[in-house]
């Protein structure tokens, strides 16, 4: 990944860490960098923080945690001359022996070599100096006690295009008892470097906004409109589908029964009544699940899951439990949510902020869901309520008429998903999963203190049956293994669910999210996504689709150092 | 209607279009006031974006029917508002479209308007005064012919977001002088207007933003009220930082920027304050860069050369900025060879922008070197600069050349570009020029300039003498512009500077005696200082001394005589005093003097004057009188005790000024000391006497 128009500078200034406000300080600190570096992973690409001991030159004296810097030599000669440079280059790909300079004896620059040319005024003793590159346009520029210095490329002096990003911070000392003080963004910079930042970004996002769309006319506004229809299609809103069909004039490439039918089986799922849509896929697409063990084996630990839960049909009716207040999940897929489970999701775009961790269950948790009625901890980095979609495709006037709320649902989490994906995976680092667990057990506390749950509902006949099913599973799982070999995944998806039953209140285990409603989404998606593949139309909707794709190029931006993908993030558009 | 030939029917068509444009008139004047509405109706959609038609209608007479119909109190507001808007959409079209609806006293009828409650027609009206109102042609006195209009306008502001819009675009193109602001100011301007510097709307804060930068240009008054006026709780010159983040529209960071530099050159902000160090000064220079407009190349530019004219560290910060010495050269690169073969349209507006291009950067290289050597080292050294000014200098648009000469002048203060630069573009030729023929402002700076050219250093002064200048300067001395005269003299006594005798006898003979007393008597005391300079500089050298002083002896004692009897400065006193002395040094000129008791007299009594400079130099008078190595010394020194200037000199020897004592010693032990000594502090004392008198023109 790459960071863009990097600052780093030189200030006059002192970092003290007082210990008990250390860690305070440290995520104030965090944060500012973050700010001046958006889209920078810090675990993948860290970022220049102070000089390097090890890269320096034995004149050089570092002191101040290493901030600050101070000349030991004789200064005799231009061979005393000594250099230090920072931990880590400012983000971005490949090496390059080129260095830029700014000298303060004569105010040249220097460009790989070492004649300089006229530059900017002298600076000395007291003077502050920035160095600010420029990963957008490849430039680099100095500033002089917070006045910037770039040089028109269109003169003579466009002797600093950097081509090659991958850059050090460097300070070089000749004087006798010189001292230089460092500031890598951990203080405000005396250049206005936000505002600069800020012109940048208006930059690029008119460009984004000014980006040609089509020559024909009405091209783009078909395209978006089969869009939306083929995400409606997708997630079974057939009402609103076949609404938003009829008023935009086109056609549905899918048969409405069809969609009801994957409807009513998603709504099954959603509600945890995993045997029946068992059953009724199996009425429905004679041959799905027969060809796709491994899917029928998912449906199945579900199932058994539900069955813990209580709420499984079949466990259901011997119990003679009333649906609780989780049952009444109204039943709506989370969109995105299937490619962060599908091992081939890579293309997915969520990979593309952070490899490990905002995957699945984790994050999903983060966010308050408008579905689950528990009440839902603030998670560390709650970005703003959804928004609606509405505003993308001007179709949300047409899905009122319906007033379902599975539509108003559906709108939220398309937003939601987005958003918390990719503020999670940049935002919060590793700190994610330890904050995760904690959210978890507290959100189970408060439920069961809500209303009392017992194992399947508390029916005797429903544990019986439970029992036997885990056994029925066991065997299928052992079938399995033998038929198509050693599924790790499975694997460790029976394992779990086995778990829960070695707690005496599975749901406050470390495995009880696995009883959370959300944790049927996935499993929907999945369904929905096989049950689409069998009729030749796309698992995944091509407006998610779009979305992915155009997240994981400002990744691919980000890693060959291309610096605009910074002020592009992909939530920026989804209002 | 089938037309058979071709003449005819463009005559028909012609005929029909006046026709149709009739009977819009005619439909006007129904007994029905319901058809009368429909018709106003119809004729707004007929006019909207078709000029012909506007023009058509307005020669028709349709303008005093509607205007009736908006003021006729039975009209319905729903048809008064429309005509209101009919007119207001006759007013976008060409310019002549606007001066008849000014000449059917529009606006006094639109303003009465204005009175009624219905804010559909108030806002109607008010868009159709806006429109009005920005035009060039329309005077905009009648603004302020009706002194209720304003107090009633500022009023209005709060009924809508629309009223603020075109009331604060009224005021912004309206207010043009000092009075003008005050009318604004004295009826709450400020305070109204502030709020709407938050407003949600775009447009309403765009508008009142460039209403204060009218109202705070060049008044103290405004600017400093307006930096301690809050906005939400924020103080308003911090409004305007924020206006210039550069993610804000260019439009909006320019007018801040100039809302800024005009509270800060009115002295209500300093100019090392950081919102005008570290936000303003960027702001402008950034909008002399590449990527600008040429129209906001062209504001910033001479933003950026007023804010900083005073203050050398502005210059000097300015200076190293985004390299804007490197910058403004491409301003010269219009239009670009490129323009003109690939787009005419591009060409066009090139060509038109290029002059004020031109002036621009010359404006502001002239701040930029007002004050510092090494900026104006720097400016000297950019591509071609001196060529530019050269060019510049005699270019066709005047406000170009006195852009042009304003450069030079500011880069003429510097006695290295005088050696060089100036002297190797001959930039003295063009000078030369333009002097001939000019107006008086270009005048003004042409001649500043000219003064520095002709200082004793300048390589160029030979070449000016030769071109017959003397002339050229006497006359400058009769204008009735002071800046004229004193620049005319100025330039005279530079160049009589160390001149030889015949130079400073072709100034005597064409400045001619008389015009030379008339000076001394101007009532313009820089003139006066000058023309004594000159005279001091005339009176240097014991022979010209006394050549001067014996065909014109009689005069300048009388001259002297009177200007140490009547009420003027202290310099213009010293000054005077210096003449004296150095006609003391002249063999016979001497005699003058010591023969003139009452100047023996006011010699002695600014001997004794409060003021230490006067002391000096009447000091310096005496001890050019007694120098003991010239013949008739003991006489002279004999008469002077006599006069009981020795006891005087003896009590300075006591007084505190260092100075003073050494010449007083001078003078008392003028016989003990040796003759060598006194030679060398004579001359010394004399070389100071005449320095004086050549000044770099500031």
């Amino acid at each position: 990944m790459s960071g863009q128009s990097s600052g780093c500078g030189f200030l006059m200034s002192v970092v003290v860490h007082g210990d008990s406000a250390l860690n305070e300080q440290e995520n104030e600190l965090n944060q500012q960098l973050r700010r001046l570096y958006p889209a920078v992973n810090e675990l993948e690409t860290p970022l220049p923080r102070s000089w390097s001991p090890k890269d320096k030159f034995s004149y050089i004296g570092l002191s101040q945690n290493n901030l600050r810097v101070h000349y030991k030599g004789h200064g005799k000669t231009p061979k005393d001359a000594a250099s230090v440079r920072a931990t880590h280059p400012i983000p971005a790909a490949c090496w390059d022996k080129h260095s830029y300079g700014y000298h303060g004896d004569d105010g040249h620059s220097f460009c790989s070599s070492g004649t300089g040319q006229p530059y900017g005024p002298t600076f000395t003793t007291g003077d502050v100096i920035g160095c600010c590159v420029n990963l957008i346009n490849n430039t680099c520029f100095y500033t002089k006690n917070g006045h910037s210095l770039v040089c028109d490329l269109t003169n003579h002096l466009s002797i600093f295009v950097c081509p090659q990003p991958n850059l050090y911070p460097t300070v070089g000392l000749q004087t006798p008892g010189e001292v230089v003080d460092a500031n890598f963004g951990q203080h405000p910079f005396v250049f206005d470097i936000e505002d600069y930042m800020r012109e940048w970004r208006t930059k690029i996002q008119a460009q984004i906004d000014r980006f040609p769309i089509g020559d024909r006319e009405g091209e783009w506004q078909s395209m978006i409109q089969k869009m939306v229809a083929s995400y409606l299609v997708h997630h079974s809103y057939c009402a609103t589908a076949e609404a938003f069909a009829k008023s935009t004039d086109q056609a549905v490439h899918e048969e409405l029964a069809s969609i009801k039918n994957r409807q009513k089986i998603q709504k099954l799922v959603l509600s945890g009544r995993m045997g029946e849509a068992i059953e009724t896929t199996q009425q429905l697409y004679p041959s799905l699940l027969e060809s796709n063990p491994n899917l029928l084996f998912m449906l199945k630990v579900r199932q058994f899951i539900e069955m813990v839960n209580g709420t499984d049909s079949e466990v259901r009716c011997l119990g003679g439990r009333s649906p609780k207040s989780q049952d009444s999940y109204t039943g709506s897929p989370r969109p995105f949510s299937s490619p962060r489970h599908k091992a081939s999701g890579s293309q997915a775009y969520l990979t593309g902020f952070d490899g490990g961790c905002c995957n699945g269950v984790m994050s999903s948790k983060a966010h308050p869901s408008p579905h689950s009625h528990k009440p839902c901890p603030p998670g560390p980095a709650l970005l703003a309520p959804a928004a609606e979609l509405s505003s993308l495709n001007g179709s949300h006037s047409l899905q009122q008429p319906n007033a379902s709320t599975d539509v108003d649902m559906e709108v939220d989490h398309f937003t939601n998903g987005v958003t918390e994906s990719s503020s999670n995976g940049f935002f919060n680092g590793t700190s994610k999963h330890g904050a995760q667990t904690e959210d978890c057990d507290t959100d189970m506390e408060v439920e069961s203190a809500q209303s009392k749950r017992q194992l399947c509902g508390g029916s005797q006949a429903a544990i019986e049956r439970m029992i036997h099913f885990g056994r029925e599973l066991q065997s299928m799982s052992e079938h399995l293994r033998r038929e198509c070999g050693k599924n790790s995944v499975n694997k460790k998806m029976l394992k779990d669910a086995f778990s829960l039953l070695a707690y005496s209140d599975p749901w406050t285990s470390p495995v009880g999210y696995q009883l959370d409603s959300i944790q049927r989404e996935p499993v929907c998606s999945t369904l929905n996504s096989a049950i689409l593949e069998t009729h030749n139309l796309p698992k995944q909707p091509p407006l998610a689709q779009a979305v992915g794709q155009a997240a994981q190029c400002l990744s691919i931006m980000a890693h060959s150092g291309s610096g605009s993908c910074a002020f592009a993030a992909v939530d920026d558009y989804l209002h | 209607m089938a037309c058979l030939l071709e003449a005819p029917l463009r005559i028909s068509v012609l005929s029909e279009v006046t026709a149709t444009s009739r009977h819009y008139v005619d439909r006007l004047f129904d007994p029905d006031p319901q058809k009368v509405l429909q018709g106003v109706i119809d004729m707004k959609n007929a006019v909207i974006g078709n000029n012909k038609q506007k023009a058509n209608l307005i020669v028709l007479g349709a303008v005093p029917r509607l205007l009736y119909l908006l003021q006729q109190g039975s009209s319905s507001s729903e048809l008064r508002a429309e005509c209101a808007v009919v007119l207001g959409s006759l007013a976008m079209g060409t310019e002549n479209n606007i001066k008849s609806l000014v000449d059917c006293h529009i606006i006094p009828a639109l303003l009465q308007g204005l009175l009624c409650p219905d804010l559909i027609f108030i806002e109607a009206c008010l868009r159709c005064l806006r429109t009005v109102f920005i035009s060039p042609v329309t005077p905009v006195q009648l603004l302020y012919t009706d002194p209720t209009v304003i107090p009633h306008l500022m009023s209005l502001l709060s009924r809508s977001q629309r009223t603020q819009e075109y009331i604060t675009q009224i005021f912004s193109h309206c207010c043009k002088t000092p009075e003008h602001q005050t009318v604004l100011f004295n009826h709450g301007a400020i305070q109204n207007i502030a709020p709407l510097l938050i407003s949600p709307s775009y447009k309403v804060r765009m508008q009142a933003l460039k209403c204060f930068s009218v109202l705070a240009y060049e008044n103290t008054q405004v600017s400093m009220t307006l930096v301690n006026v809050l906005v939400d709780e924020e103080l308003l010159s911090q409004v305007f930082v924020r206006m210039m983040q550069r993610d804000q529209p260019i439009d909006m960071q320019l007018t801040a920027a100039k809302c800024l530099t005009y509270m800060c050159r009115a002295g209500a902000i300093r100019t090392d304050d950081s919102c005008i160090v570290l936000k303003t000064l960027p702001c402008l220079v950034r909008m002399c860069s590449k990527e600008r407009l040429l129209e906001e190349r062209v504001e910033g530019a001479e933003t950026l050369a007023y804010l900083m004219e005073p203050d050398v560290e502005l210059q000097r910060i300015a200076s190293v900025t985004d390299h804007l010495v490197a910058m403004l050269a491409d301003y010269f690169k219009y239009p670009s060879s490129v323009s003109a073969i690939t787009d005419i349209k591009r060409l066009d507006h090139d060509l038109k922008h290029a002059h004020e291009l031109r002036q621009a950067a010359f404006k502001l290289y002239a701040s930029l070197g007002s004050n510092d050597e090494d900026i104006r080292k720097k400016i000297t050294e950019t591509e071609n600069m001196m060529d530019r000014i050269v060019s510049g200098l005699s270019e066709s648009s005047v406000k170009v050349r006195l852009a042009a000469v304003r450069c030079l002048h500011s880069l003429s203060r510097s006695v290295q570009q005088l050696r060089t630069s100036f002297h190797d573009h001959a930039v003295w030729k063009p000078l030369m020029k333009l002097l001939q023929n000019a107006p008086d402002e270009v005048l003004v700076m042409a001649s500043s300039t000219l003064c520095n050219l002709l200082l004793e250093f300048s390589p160029s002064k030979e070449p000016i003498l030769e071109s017959g200048v003397i002339e050229l300067l006497c006359s400058l001395t009769q204008s009735d512009s002071p800046a004229l005269r004193v620049n005319g003299i100025w330039a005279l006594m530079n160049m009589a500077f160390q001149a030889d005798q015949k130079v400073k006898g072709e100034i005597v003979r064409a400045l001619g005696t008389e015009q030379l007393f008339r000076l001394l008597s101007d009532p313009d005391s820089n003139v006066l200082m000058k023309t004594l300079g000159l005279l001091r500089n005339l009176l240097s050298t014991r022979p010209h001394i006394d050549q001067v002083m014996s065909s014109h002896g009689k005069q300048i004692m009388q001259a002297v005589t009177l200007i140490l009897e009547g009420e003027h400065s202290i310099e213009v006193k010293e000054q005077t005093l210096c003449i004296l002395a150095n006609i003391a040094d002249g063999n016979t000129a001497k005699e003058l003097i010591m023969t003139n008791d009452d100047i023996l007299q006011k010699i002695k009594y600014y001997m004794a004057h409060s003021n230490v400079k006067l002391q000096l130099a009447a000091t310096f008078c005496i001890s050019n009188l007694i120098w003991n190595e010239e013949d008739g010394s003991q006489e002279r020194q004999d008469k002077l005790r006599e006069l009981g200037f020795v006891d005087i000199l003896h009590k300075l020897t006591q007084a505190s000024d260092p100075n003073l004592c050494d010449r007083s010693d001078t003078a008392t032990h003028t016989s003990d000391l040796s003759p060598a000594f006194l030679q060398i502090l004579s001359s010394i004392d004399r070389q100071t006497g005449t320095n004086t008198c050549t000044l770099i023109v500031l």
